[in-house]
């Protein structure tokens, strides 16, 4: 698939900012005052400009509101919705940290489950599509979720919790690449299937349908960048996971060492949605003799 | 609505003869031609004129290579559009409704005053049926000509899909492939028409039929011209013009 820069800022983004938002719902971080307007103002920036992120991919964004007509079955909208009640059931918990002096468990508890369930919408939007076979599988809302717990709990300080998960974090990433490679071919689509001329031998592209390229191509049979897929895994595990964990073990509790660990965790966080989107093959590709 | 309706018991689609086309695309530019002037915004064509053209088609011929186990290779031209199934994943990841399944007749569609140009129900088709047009941002889609078929203004015979109307092969047929005795549902049951990816379980209505088995070992290979032997006055002309 296409990596578009669009979709891995709005993914990553707007999963850490939701994360994040779910450790202040839970009041395991529990700024007041100033301080509570800038931890909320970075949570909400993260979620919003995320979210905002994910509009501009859209051909037609000014009609972007219609997305939430059919959550009854899109995951999308039911995404999009979750995001807005989100925002919505937490800005008043934000707005009593900052102004009365504590933060809202009535409304909080209710926010945290909701900032998590964006997530699990978020990746149910991949992980829902039979077509795209690495991506069909539970190892992605288990990584979209992760990456949310893990980037929520750096930034809230918890260390040790921060820590634990990017164990979590590399193992999961670890798995996730592992089991992803074998999907395509366990999902058993093959060019012989897309033609059903199997049954007469083994098919191969003759010529394809027009000389030049198309929507379809460029959009879902990515071949650039995954020659350095491998060098790439290794760079998201380690700036995702192990370089974080370290940092805010050796480094001193602060918040020069908390923006540090992030940043590190974002870059990692970054090359791993890179290579989801560029590693995955969707069948189409089958009718073009390329994966 | 993007939940997909239930079940209709018209099922209108198309059957596509694979021992019969020939690859011309005729389907292809007559398909783009109708679905350009017809229903919805045209499909639009990004530096036509230039180093590499793109655009938008609603059908397209791919050409197979098939290599049996014995005997040569057979090319197996492709035509590939939307196929309308039962199970559209297309439809229910629509998050504005844009995308849906008619009811009455079956044909999947796309409200192009809704759609947003998310993308998203290209990537849920495993047959890259939908693209998304790069001039109005919205996803076009093969509609069965739905602006043909059911159309009072044309004659009687042109009440088809322009595809179909075209195809100067006869490798194309439209029809109820929910009624069992349409003419379409008979020539499926006769050839064992198939389903494409029957593994994802899309449940297309389109079919196609598979090329007949060749009822013959394929002939020796032609014998080198060089080896044949030359009688008569060839044969003298040969054993002459040897002697130069």
């Amino acid at each position: 698939m296409h990596p578009a820069p669009s979709v891995i800022v709005f993914t990553v983004l707007s999963g850490l900012g939701f994360g994040f938002l779910a450790y202040l719902g839970l009041g395991l971080i529990a700024p007041t005052g100033l301080n509570a307007f800038l931890i909320y103002g970075l949570a909400y920036g993260f979620a919003v400009i995320g979210l905002a992120a994910s509009t501009f991919h859209l051909g037609n964004p000014q009609r972007a509101w219609r997305a939430f007509t059919q959550w009854r079955t899109s995951w999308l909208s039911r995404e999009g919705w979750t995001s807005v009640i989100t925002l919505l059931v937490m800005a008043p918990v934000a707005l009593m940290a900052i102004f009365v002096g504590f933060p809202s468990a009535t409304l909080g508890y209710p926010g945290a489950a909701m900032a998590l369930i964006t997530v699990f919408c978020t990746s149910m939007i991949y992980a829902q599509l039979k077509t795209v076979p690495r991506w069909n599988h539970w190892t992605t809302p288990a990584l979209f979720m992760a990456f949310a717990l893990t980037g929520g709990a750096i930034l809230s300080g918890m260390t040790d919790l921060a820590v634990a998960l990017c164990v979590i974090l590399a193992v999961l990433l670890v798995v996730g690449y592992a089991l992803g490679d074998g999907r395509f071919v366990q999902r058993g689509s093959t060019m012989e299937t897309a033609t059903g001329l199997g049954r007469i031998g083994k098919v191969r592209l003759f010529e394809p349908p027009h000389t030049g390229t198309n929507y379809l191509m460029r959009e879902m049979i990515h071949l650039v960048g995954r020659k350095h897929a491998a060098r790439l895994r290794v760079i998201s595990i380690l700036f995702a996971a192990v370089l974080p964990a370290l940092a805010l073990l050796v480094l001193p509790a602060s918040i020069a060492t908390i923006g540090f660990a992030v940043a590190l965790h974002l870059i990692g966080a970054f090359a791993a949605r890179w290579l989801f989107f560029a590693e995955a093959e969707h069948v189409v590709g089958l009718y073009y003799g390329a994966r | 609505m993007t939940e997909l309706p239930p079940k209709s018991k018209k099922k209108l689609g198309l059957v596509i003869d694979l021992d019969i086309c020939v690859g011309c695309h005729a389907c292809v530019t007559s398909c783009k031609g109708w679905n350009t002037e017809n229903y919805g915004v045209p499909l639009s064509d990004m530096d036509a004129y230039g180093a590499d053209p793109s655009g938008t088609f609603l059908n397209r011929v791919h050409s197979f290579e098939v290599q049996p186990p014995a005997g040569p290779a057979q090319t197996i031209h492709f035509p590939k559009s939307c196929l309308h199934c039962e199970d559209a994943p297309c439809v229910t990841v629509c998050p504005t409704g844009a995308s849906y399944k008619r009811a009455e007749d079956g044909i999947v569609l796309v409200n192009e005053s809704a759609c947003i140009g998310c993308g998203l129900c290209a990537w849920a088709c495993p047959y890259g049926a939908r693209e998304l047009d790069q001039a109005a941002g919205v996803m076009k889609k093969c509609t069965l000509c739905v602006d043909r078929i059911y159309n009072q203004n044309l004659p009687e015979v042109d009440r088809v899909p322009a595809c179909v109307r075209t195809c100067p092969a006869n490798a194309r047929h439209f029809g109820d492939l929910g009624d069992p005795d349409s003419a379409v549902s008979v020539m499926v049951a006769e050839r064992g028409g198939m389903d494409l990816m029957p593994e994802l379980g899309t449940k297309p209505i389109n079919k196609y039929l598979p090329p007949r088995l060749k009822d013959r070992p394929a002939a020796k290979p032609v014998t080198a011209i060089a080896d044949i032997e030359a009688t008569g006055i060839a044969g003298w002309l040969d054993r002459l013009l040897e002697k130069f």
